[in-house]
C-alpha cells in the first residue's frame, strides 16, 4: 500500500445520501478476478444520466469525492473501493460512513474523511460554484482546504498511522504469530472443524 | 465485570490486546464464496502465504450460479466459479460446488451443517454473515482484504463495537413474521442507526421465535447499518443443533452446552443504546423506497416526501419515489407487481418455503405475474420436495428452481427487466439490485405468496378462501 500524507485534486460534489455499494458498483461488474479494471462499473447506473456530476467534463478527472451521509452502506464488496480508486479517487468526504466500507477503504489506502454535514454543505456549494476547483486533504493535520474553507475531519488514530506509514495489515498481525499459536493451543476441543460430509 | 453477550464472545477471542491498537481477534469459522475471494487468494499467492487453518474454512458457490439446470453460460461468471474451485484445490479448502448435496447460499449452508454454533466468531466476505448471530455467535461481513487477512492468519485486527439492545417484548400478532419485525426495526432506527454497533435482539417476542426466524432477524442487521446482530442461545438453539453433522457429540456436546449456557448478557450489564418495540403493535410490513429503512405497514400509503422533516431524508424519498414510479398517497395494497421472488439468505429456508406454500396452496399465481421460488440450499430443496412443497408451488403456477442467491442480487440470469416491479423476500431494495432499472418491494414469504395470488401487495388476510380440499 502507498503511504498517504496529503492529497490535492479536483473535488466532486455528490449530493446524495445513502450511497450504497450497489450504486458505487452494481453486482454485474463484480465478476472480475483481479483488483483492477473496475472503473467502468463505478456509479454505472448514474453515469448513463448525462446530468450526473462525473459526466460534467469539469469534474470528470476528480479525485476527492464529497458525498452525503451514510456513504458505502449495504454489501461488503471491496470492489466499491477498487472502483473508486481505479477511477482515480483517493479521498471520500462524508459526515457518516458505513462500517464495512470504511474498513475496506483503510486497507486499500482510500481515505474516508469524516467531516460535519455543515462543512459538507459548504464544500458542495463551493465546488458547484467553481466546477473543477481543487480540494486539499491533509492527513497529518486532519484538515480539508478548498477556497476559503478550512474544515477539520475525523479519522481514527490507528487507520491514520497505517495510512501515513503505508503499512500492510497482514504483515503487522504476523509479527504476533507466537500469540496466535498460543491461543490456538488453548481453544476448546468442541469447536467445529470443516470436513467434507 | 458484568458484560453483554457480544462483549463476552469478544473477550473469549482476543489473541492480543495493546493500547492504541485494534485487538487481534481469533476467527473460529471463515466462510468463502466466489465473488469476494479471488483477489484474496491471489494476494496469498503473491506474498507466498498459505491458508493458516484450511479446516476452519469452507467454500460454497452461490452468488453466480444459475437456478435452472445446466452449466453456467455467462463466461465471466464461469471464470469466477472456476477460479474458486482452483483456489480451494490449491490451498486445501473444502468446497461444495454446484450440484453437490451440500451446496447452497453460504449463510444457509453453515447453520444446516451445524458449523454455526454459539459463542463462535464467524466471518465471510459477505455482509449478510450477520445471519449466524441467531445462534449467539459474533458473525459479521468483511471485505476482500480482510478475507485475505483471515486466510493468512485466522485472525482479524478489530476495534471493539458498541452494543445496542433491541428489546421486543410482548406477543407478535399471528400474521406477523420475523421479516415484518426486522423491517419495522430498520424503519425505526434507520439504515445508519446501527453503525458501529452490534445489535442484541432480546425480549419475549425474540425468545418465542424459531431458529430460522431468528436467522431472518439477524440477517438484516446490516440493513440497519450494524455489522453484526445476535440473540442469546437457549434451548431452541441447542435443540436445533443437536445431531447436525458438525455438532459436538458425547462429552464434547455436554461441555459445549455448559459453555453455551453461559453466553448471555449479565443482568447488570449496560448497553450503549437501547431501542424498545412493542411486538403487539406490529403488522405485515413492506418497503416502498430504495433503501430498507423506507418501509411502512402494508395498510399504509406511499408517504409524501414533502411531509418528511429531515431535508436529506425528504430528498432521498423523492428520488426513491421517482425511481420506483410511485405517487405519494397511493395505498401500498394497490401497487401491482410483475414478479414475486421467494428465496435468499433472508427467507430461503424450509420454514419460509412452508409458509409461502401454506398461503398459495389451492390458489393460483395471478395472470401476468411470474413467481420464482428458489430454495436457499440443495438440502432445503430436497426437504421441500420430500414434503411436496414443489408440487404446491408448481400447481399454483410458480417456478421451482435450483438453489442459489438468484434474484436477490441478480448476478445470475434471474433478473428484473427495467421498470419491472417485484415483491421479494430478499434483503435489499437498492436501485438496480434485482436488475438494471428493476423496482423492489421487500416483503415476508407470506406477503410474497399472497401478492402473487392477488397481483398487488397483499397479506394472506386479503385473500379469498382457498379452493376446497387442496389446502
Amino acid at each position: 500500500m502507498d503511504a498517504f500524507t496529503t492529497h490535492t485534486g479536483i473535488g466532486v460534489p455528490l449530493r446524495r445520501s445513502n450511497v450504497d455499494t450497489d450504486q458505487i458498483i452494481p453486482a454485474e461488474f463484480l465478476k472480475r478476478v483481479t483488483r483492477t479494471g473496475f472503473e467502468d462499473g463505478l456509479f454505472a447506473a448514474w453515469r448513463r444520466d448525462d446530468t450526473f456530476v462525473l459526466n460534467d467534463p469539469a469534474y470528470a478527472a476528480g479525485s476527492v469525492l464529497v458525498a452525503g451521509p451514510d456513504f458505502g452502506t449495504g454489501s461488503s464488496r471491496e470492489h466499491a473501493v477498487w472502483a473508486l480508486m481505479n477511477y482515480g479517487f483517493r479521498v471520500v468526504i462524508s459526515s457518516r460512513f458505513a462500517d464495512i466500507f470504511r474498513g475496506n477503504s483503510g486497507k486499500q489506502g482510500l481515505l474516508t474523511a469524516m467531516a460535519s454535514q455543515d462543512d459538507v454543505e459548504l464544500l458542495w456549494k463551493h465546488l458547484e460554484n467553481e466546477p473543477g476547483s481543487s480540494v486539499t486533504v491533509d492527513l497529518v493535520s486532519r484538515t480539508i482546504t478548498a477556497g476559503d474553507i478550512v474544515a477539520p475531519f475525523e479519522v481514527d488514530d490507528y487507520t491514520r498511522w497505517r495510512l501515513l506509514e503505508g503499512l500492510d495489515d497482514i504483515g503487522l498481525t504476523l509479527r504476533h504469530e507466537g500469540e496466535i499459536t498460543a491461543y490456538e493451543k488453548a481453544r476448546p476441543r468442541f469447536k467445529p472443524v470443516v470436513v467434507a460430509v | 465485570m458484568a458484560g453483554t453477550l457480544a462483549e463476552k464472545i469478544w473477550a473469549d477471542h482476543v489473541v492480543r490486546s495493546a493500547d492504541g491498537e485494534p485487538d487481534v481477534l481469533y476467527i473460529d469459522l471463515h466462510l468463502v464464496h466466489e465473488v469476494t475471494s479471488p483477489q484474496a487468494f491471489d494476494g496469498l499467492r503473491l506474498s507466498g502465504r498459505a491458508v493458516r487453518r484450511p479446516e476452519l474454512t469452507l467454500a460454497t458457490e452461490d452468488h453466480n450460479v444459475p437456478t435452472t439446470p445446466g452449466p453456467i453460460l455467462d463466461p465471466i461468471s464461469l471464470t469466477q466459479v472456476e477460479t474458486l474451485r482452483r483456489n480451494c484445490a490449491e490451498f486445501g479448502v473444502t468446497i461444495y460446488p454446484m450440484g453437490d448435496r451440500e451446496q447452497g447460499i453460504v449463510h444457509v449452508v453453515g447453520p444446516q451443517l451445524g458449523l454455526t454454533q454459539p459463542g463462535m466468531t464467524i466471518v465471510c466476505g459477505d455482509s449478510h454473515t450477520s445471519t449466524h448471530g441467531a445462534f449467539g455467535a459474533l458473525a459479521f461481513g468483511i471485505g476482500t482484504s480482510e478475507v485475505e487477512h483471515v486466510l493468512a492468519t485466522q485472525t482479524l485486527p478489530l476495534k471493539p463495537f458498541k452494543t445496542m439492545a433491541i428489546e421486543i417484548e410482548g406477543q407478535l400478532p399471528d400474521d406477523v413474521t420475523a421479516k415484518d419485525l426486522i423491517l419495522a426495526v430498520i424503519a425505526e432506527i434507520g439504515t445508519g442507526g446501527g453503525q458501529g454497533y452490534v445489535l442484541e435482539y432480546r425480549g419475549s417476542a425474540i425468545r418465542g421465535l424459531s431458529m430460522e426466524a431468528r436467522m431472518t432477524i439477524c440477517n438484516m442487521s446490516i440493513e440497519a447499518g450494524a455489522r453484526a446482530g445476535l440473540i442469546a442461545p437457549d434451548q431452541v438453539t441447542f435443540d436445533y443443533l443437536r445431531d447436525r453433522p458438525h455438532a459436538p457429540t458425547g462429552t464434547d456436546w455436554d461441555d459445549a452446552v455448559a459453555y453455551w449456557s453461559t453466553l448471555r448478557t449479565d443482568d447488570d450489564a449496560t448497553f450503549d443504546a437501547v431501542v424498545r418495540i412493542d411486538a403487539a403493535t406490529l403488522g405485515p410490513f413492506v418497503t416502498w423506497g430504495t433503501n430498507p429503512g423506507q418501509g411502512a405497514p402494508l395498510g399504509a400509503a406511499v408517504p409524501d416526501p414533502a411531509l418528511i422533516p429531515d431535508e436529506n431524508e425528504a430528498r432521498a424519498a423523492e428520488a426513491a419515489l421517482a425511481y420506483m414510479g410511485l405517487a405519494a398517497g397511493t395505498p401500498l395494497r394497490d401497487i401491482a407487481v410483475d414478479t414475486v421472488f421467494v428465496g435468499s439468505c433472508t427467507n430461503g429456508r424450509i420454514e419460509d418455503l412452508r409458509a409461502a406454500a401454506g398461503v398459495i396452496a389451492g390458489r393460483s399465481v395471478a395472470p401476468g405475474v411470474r413467481m420464482l421460488v428458489v430454495p436457499g440450499s440443495a438440502r432445503v430443496r430436497e426437504e421441500a420436495e420430500a414434503e411436496g412443497l414443489d408440487a404446491v408451488f408448481t400447481a399454483a403456477g410458480a417456478e421451482w428452481r435450483l438453489p442459489g442467491c438468484s434474484m436477490c442480487l441478480a448476478m445470475n440470469p434471474d433478473k428484473l427487466a427495467p421498470q419491472e416491479r417485484s415483491a421479494s423476500t430478499s434483503n435489499r431494495n437498492f436501485e438496480g439490485r434485482q436488475g438494471k432499472g428493476g423496482r423492489t418491494h421487500l416483503v415476508s414469504p407470506q406477503v410474497a405468496a399472497a401478492t402473487a395470488v392477488r397481483g398487488t401487495l397483499s397479506s394472506p388476510a386479503d385473500l379469498e378462501p382457498a379452493h376446497e380440499g387442496s389446502k
